[in-house]
Order: structure tokens, then C-alpha cells, then sequence
């Protein structure tokens, strides 16, 4: 029926990514059918963004082994498609409405059915986050060719085999520009230096180390581009050095001539279509604000992967993303639960009204992030809900040394962690148990903070 | 300097790279050649702070040509660590290697590449072109 398609699924999952995937494979192995899930992903393939990171260093966690990235991607694909799991490529979801019947009706798009709807129970937000671009960054000069965000480049070198240019500086430290570094000069590019507007980089020390000191790229901190030089083509760059405020020191500059400028800024979850359908953000992360289930403000709706908040490890995003998966199908499961026993109630006359809403009535606890963290994810546990373990991920947002990591319920210092290091480039976690949750009396919040800096 | 058993040692900081956790590793090199590894958290760690310091290794990934695939080229890897001074001729060798569509993941694309005896493999498929 082209141009007037109507798809039904309990679980949509939006994004097709390692999110989506391994958000799909644990909500069948929970027990719903795998026709009854359904990803949509925009582009050509499944896998998302790992398609094009060529390098290794994924799966340690997950597969005990270092795999790339289009391996990594392949295991859960494979998996999915055995799952008989169908996906909708190509297609792009343009609206999410959360209607009062607790159905979730998404306006979707693609060039063979054109525009069409989709009913879910339940809907998996996975779509993941976007590049900071240039114009985000406020750098003067002209407009010339030759500056990309790091991501760009790296699909033109990993997926279309062709060189951005042969002089290159980069500007930010984040891990997809200290990967983009190596493989230039791997590729014959040089590489002259990378710029980083914080006094620390923005990436994993380990990229530092066997992207820039092993094939001596200088790492320049506190150093941003004042200008851009060249009118068809990027022809150089200024750099100049920053103070404590991040303003450029006069006297500083310094011009490097190159060809290409690569932007590695920062990455922000894409969450147009989440604020669109009234999902509560935080405004640390930019993503959706969700409960140990990964469930945002709106019941039914789920969050996992660069969406809710950037990762540094995919392993960490297939974990988290399995987690929304579990529970978006017991979410279906218990809706369908429901269902049948008011049937039932209603046949033998019985008021079903004082049946306990899922969620609703249930001891909330929020947790808190104060005093150098920034942020955490989950923000709120619900004990009903909470399995006998859950993980806290949060990030710093400087660099600290030798200091404790403090837990407080209510007023109680509770836990005390001594950190050598924390960085804002790495993304931390605590467990914590559900036992000493529940032995807490009159628990309602749990706060994180950094103690002794 | 630290002495163990009357030998003096020397200490190298390293930032461990086999996973991304990083670990800060502080690395004794004993005059008798023993070394030790402190710091690391698990046995990958100790293995790549004792290999860095006598005979550092890397596993290399770039993508290499693909003829009449449906797209144009394919990734590739090391199938194993080769010793960091080989990277370059590595890289010399693959620029030049060229793939016949269809891939497979696994696929050998060159066998005992610069005289490393580790084969560099494909690290996806990749269909034949209609």
C-alpha cells in the first residue's frame, strides 16, 4: 500500500545502531516475539556509526576480545537478523506523539512507502548523537573548503577510500580526531598538531598514547584556532593559547599552514525527536532524564546509547541499551497483564479500580549529582523496580586527583571510593544494592559528589 | 630508581592501551632485564607493560581496495600485535593490495605481511556489485 502504510509493533526502536540492536536482541530473549519489534534506522545498514570505525578496541567487556568496530557491529546484527527481527532501513522517523490511549504513533518516512505511521507499546529512543559543527564553535575567518568534523573524515577515508587532504590540523581531542590523527598519517596525511581549548584532553588516554606519542603528533593544550586562512581552500590556520577563562592570550598566535581542519568539539545526543513528544532532557547531558529501567518521564518510553548520554565504550552502550530492552518487554508484558485481568475483572464484576498502576505508588528515590559531578544516569531508582544490582554512570566535570568518590543517602555518608584520577573524557560508574538501599530508612535521595580536592 | 633483591630497577609510567580503561602502569626494568608491572588491573596489563618496554607491538587497521564490490573498499586488520617499526611497510603493502568482491569477515587479504607471519584479514563483508 504505497504512500499509505500502517506498521504495528509493541516495541519501536528507533535506530539501528549498537543501541537499537542490542536494545532489539534482549527484548525478544525477554520473551517478545521478534515480529512484534521493529527498528528503524536511517540509513543504508545496520550498525550505525561502528561501520565506519575501522580501528580496534571494541568488545573487550562484552567478548573478551578486541574486535573492531564493523565486527563489533556484525556479532549483534547477525544476532538480530537470526532473531528474525525486521528492520526498516532507509527510513526516517519524523515525529513521536505519546497518545493518551498509551500508544505511540510515529510519523515515519522512506522513498518506496513514502509517508506512513507506526502503533507501538513501546518506544526504544536510540538514535544516537551528532558532531559538533563549525558553525557551533564560533571560529572567525572565511568558509573555504577543507573543514570537516572529525566523523566526516572518517567516512570519507574508512567508507569511500578517499583522503580529506594532505595537511591536516585538528582542533579538539576528542577521540574520534585522536583516532582521525593516526589514520591520516597512516594514510600519508601529515598531521601537524592537535589543539584543545581545555587544559586536558577531552579523550581516552590510551587513544593519546598510540594515536599522537606514537607517531609524534604534538598535543597542544589550551590552545584554540583564532583564524582561518585561505578563500576557495583552507590554505592555514592561527592557533593562539588560552587563559583560565578560555579567551585567547595576544602574543600567542601562531600560523600553521595546512590544507584541511578537522573539528573533534564534543558530541550531543540527538534528541529532537525525544523533545518533540515532551520527554523530559537533561540539560548535562542534552539527553532524556530516565529511572533504572531507562524509562523517560513518559510511561513506555525508553532511552539507551549516545541518545541518553555520550559513551566512551560501545561495550558500555550494548550493556545499557540490553537493560532498556529488558524492560521495554516487561513494560509490554505487564501492559498486556493488565489488559487481561481487567477483561476478566470485568466479566466477574469487579471493581478494578484500586489495581496498582505499574510505577505509580512505589518508593522513588532520586539520585543527585553535586560538588564536581556532573551528572549521573540513571536519576531516579524506583526500589520496586530495581534489580538486585544496578550501575550508576556519571562523569566529572574537571580533571581531579587523589580524591574520594563519596555516596551520601539522605545526610549518611555511606561509601567512599579513593580515585588516583577522574576526568571528564572518562565515564565512571558505582554499583549499587538493592539490600543496602532497602535497609536505609525513609531513603529518598542518593547523592554523588567529590570530596577532598 | 627501585631496588628489589639489590638490583637497581628503573621505572617507566605508562598509560596501558590494550583496553580503554587505561590503566597508569609504572613499569620496572631490572639491570638483570627482569621487569615488573604495577598499576594494571588485570593480566593484559602486565603482558603490555613487560612487551612495551623490550619489544613494543600494535595491531594495524586501514581499509584496502575492493574490485567490483559495492562499495569501494574494505577494512582490514592485523589478525595480531606486529612490532611497531613494521607499521610503515605494512602500510606500504596494503596501499597496494586490492581485494576481489565478494569480501567475507575473516577473509585473509594478505598473508604474513611484511615478514611479521601475521595475516592481515577483512573486517567486513562486502557484497559483489549487480
Amino acid at each position: 500500500m504505497r504512500g499509505n502504510m500502517f506498521e504495528k509493533a509493541d516495541i519501536a526502536i528507533v535506530g539501528g545502531g549498537p543501541a537499537g540492536l542490542a536494545a532489539a536482541a534482549a527484548a525478544c530473549m525477554e520473551g517478545i516475539e521478534a515480529e512484534k519489534i521493529l527498528i528503524i534506522e536511517r540509513g543504508g545498514e545496520l550498525g550505525g556509526i561502528l561501520n565506519q570505525c575501522i580501528h580496534n578496541g571494541f568488545g573487550l567487556h562484552t567478548f573478551k576480545e578486541e574486535l573492531t568496530g564493523p565486527e563489533y557491529a556484525a556479532r549483534y546484527i547477525e544476532q538480530v537478523e537470526e532473531m528474525g527481527i525486521p528492520c526498516l532501513l532507509n527510513t526516517i522517523v519524523t515525529d513521536i506523539r505519546a497518545d493518551a490511549d498509551g500508544k505511540k504513533r510515529m510519523t515515519v518516512m522512506n522513498r518506496t512507502d513514502g509517508l506512513f505511521e507506526i502503533e507501538a507499546g513501546a518506544v526504544i529512543l536510540a538514535m544516537g548523537c551528532r558532531e559538533r559543527p563549525r558553525g557551533a564553535l564560533n571560529i572567525p575567518g572565511y568558509r573555504p573548503a577543507g573543514i570537516y568534523s572529525a566523523g566526516t573524515a572518517q567516512h570519507y577515508v574508512n567508507i569511500e577510500g578517499r583522503m580529506p587532504g594532505k595537511e591536516a590540523v585538528i582542533l579538539g581531542s576528542g577521540d574520534i580526531g585522536l583516532i582521525m590523527a593516526r589514520r591520516m598519517t597512516l594514510e600519508g596525511a601529515k598531521v601537524k598538531l592537535v589543539a584543545e581549548l581545555m587544559p586536558y584532553s577531552g579523550g581516552l588516554k590510551r587513544n593519546i598514547v598510540q594515536c599522537l606519542d606514537d607517531y609524534g603528533i604534538p598535543l597542544k593544550l589550551s590552545h584554540t584556532v583564532v583564524d582561518i586562512d585561505g578563500k576557495e581552500r583552507v590554505k592555514g590556520v592561527t592557533i593562539a593559547k588560552v587563559d583560565e577563562k578560555r579567551r585567547p592570550i595576544p602574543g600567542t598566535e601562531e600560523y600553521i599552514g595546512c590544507d584541511t581542519l578537522l573539528l573533534s568539539c564534543g558530541l550531543i545526543p540527538e534528541n529532537e525527536l525525544s523533545a518533540g513528544m515532551g520527554v523530559n532532557l537533561n540539560p548535562a547531558t542534552s539527553g532524556p532524564v530516565v529511572n533504572e529501567s531507562m524509562e523517560t518521564n513518559i510511561s513506555g518510553v525508553f532511552a539507551c546509547g549516545n541518545v541518553l548520554h555520550v559513551h566512551d565504550l560501545v561495550d558500555y552502550v550494548s550493556e545499557e541499551a540490553a537493560n532498556a530492552g529488558r524492560h521495554a518487554a516487561s513494560y509490554i508484558q505487564q501492559e498486556a497483564e493488565e489488559k487481561r485481568k481487567k477483561t476478566q475483572e470485568g466479566r466477574l464484576g469487579i471493581d478494578g479500580s484500586c489495581t496498582v498502576k505499574r510505577g505509580m505508588g512505589c518508593q522513588e528515590i532520586t539520585i543527585k549529582a553535586e560538588n564536581g559531578i556532573r551528572y549521573t544516569v540513571p536519576s531516579v531508582i524506583r526500589l520496586a523496580h530495581m534489580r538486585e544490582e544496578e550501575l550508576i554512570r556519571f562523569r566529572t566535570g574537571d580533571i581531579y586527583k587523589d580524591v574520594s568518590l563519596a555516596v551520601r543517602f539522605n545526610d549518611t555518608v555511606v561509601m567512599r571510593f579513593h580515585k588516583k584520577i577522574m576526568a571528564p573524557g572518562e565515564m565512571e560508574q558505582i554499583r549499587l544494592k538493592k539490600p543496602k538501599l532497602e535497609a536505609f530508612e525513609g531513603l529518598r535521595e542518593i547523592t554523588l559528589f567529590i570530596e577532598g580536592q | 630508581m627501585k631496588e628489589k633483591d639489590g638490583t637497581k630497577g628503573e621505572i617507566t609510567e605508562l598509560t596501558c592501551i590494550r583496553c580503554p580503561i587505561g590503566c597508569m602502569l609504572s613499569v620496572t626494568l631490572y639491570a638483570d632485564g627482569a621487569v615488573s608491572v604495577e598499576g594494571n588491573t588485570c593480566s593484559r596489563g602486565e603482558e603490555y607493560g613487560k612487551k612495551e618496554l623490550t619489544n613494543p607491538t600494535r595491531i594495524v587497521t586501514t581499509v584496502v581496495k575492493v574490485r567490483n564490490g559495492d562499495r569501494p573498499v574494505a577494512p582490514v586488520k592485523t589478525k595480531g600485535d606486529i612490532p611497531k617499526g613494521k607499521i610503515g611497510d605494512c602500510m606500504k603493502l596494503l596501499k597496494k593490495a586490492e581485494a576481489e568482491a565478494p569480501v567475507r569477515l575473516g577473509d585473509v587479504i594478505l598473508a604474513d605481511i611484511a615478514g611479521t607471519g601475521v595475516d592481515v584479514v577483512a573486517t567486513r563483508s562486502i557484497k559483489r556489485r549487480n
